[in-house]
């Protein structure tokens, strides 16, 4: 029997990778909290998992398929249609949607979700550890 | 590893509300700057933010920097412009800068804007100094991974 190493660190090595992506995005979102015209962005966390659960680019999406170099995708470049953006629920006058507080809190959130994700990925490195010590 | 992209992040925004805290500073300890003519009188200043879109990026950090992101990068100040709202005149004929009428120039600083301008600023810097702080914990957490 041989360790599969994808089984056994199973959802948390991606959720760990999205995690920190969307650190970086609610990071620029914070940087750019007094920047006119700004506009705050996230993604679907869920949906995004899902999608790299089942190997990077999913057949779901319904993606065309490019037979020659000079095929369009359809949602324009592939990577943007990812990246959404949020809904303001108080929009300011120089055309900015960050809420800072909003920002900050789920900045907070992702980084909690983050060390649980690390702490689930570290416990399974332990117990191949084990596995392989025979203890 | 895409989490020492918040460092750059946070910093450009750390950087950018420093620009900003200065330009507050000088406004508010010019606020009383007499002159005798309109041209000398001091305007105040403000900082304008604009997002750093990726391309910009890119072509400063070589070609597969950020390749899968299609997103803005940190807050750059693009540049400092001069308030054009009215200067204040005041009639002071004692004053050794008055021009012939008796009047002295005074720039068109608002000191309460400034103020709360000020207070903002510093909040943002905070916010950026946390968001640091929090990546640095992620990343130092992370080298201990199966430990």
């Amino acid at each position: 029997m041989s360790i599969s190493f994808s089984n056994a660190l199973g959802i948390h090595e991606h959720a760990l990778e999205l995690r920190t992506k969307r650190a970086e995005i609610l990071a620029n979102n914070l940087a750019n909290a007094d920047t006119p015209g700004f506009k705050a962005r996230d993604i679907d966390f869920q949906s995004l998992l899902r999608e790299q659960m089942q190997g990077g680019s999913s057949e779901q999406s319904l993606k065309m398929t490019t037979t020659n170099g000079k095929h369009l995708p359809v949602n324009g470049t592939d990577d943007s249609a990812d990246l959404l953006y949020r809904t303001p629920s108080q929009p300011s006058v120089d055309g900015n949607t960050v809420d800072t507080q909003t920002e900050k809190a789920e900045f907070m959130k992702n980084t909690l979700q983050y060390q649980s994700s690390f702490q689930f990925l570290s416990s399974r490195f332990k117990s191949i550890n084990n596995a392989i010590r025979g203890e | 590893m895409s989490l020492s992209q918040i460092f750059d992040i946070a910093g450009s925004g750390m950087s950018a509300q420093s620009i900003r805290l200065n330009t507050t500073a000088s406004n508010i300890a010019n606020a009383e700057t007499a002159s005798s003519s309109t041209g000398d009188v001091y305007r105040a200043r403000k900082p304008v933010f604009a997002a750093v879109q990726q391309d910009a990026m890119r072509q400063a950090m070589g070609s597969d920097f950020l390749a899968d992101t299609p997103e803005s990068k940190g807050v750059v100040v693009k540049g400092i412009v001069e308030s054009d709202a009215p200067l204040e005149m005041r009639y002071q004929p004692d004053h050794p800068q008055a021009n012939e009428q008796g009047y002295v120039y005074y720039p068109n600083v608002n000191v309460v804007e400034e103020m709360a301008d000020m207070m903002s600023a510093s909040r943002s810097f905070q916010t950026n100094v946390e968001i640091m702080d929090a990546a640095k914990t992620m990343m130092q957490r992370l080298l201990t991974l199966g430990q």
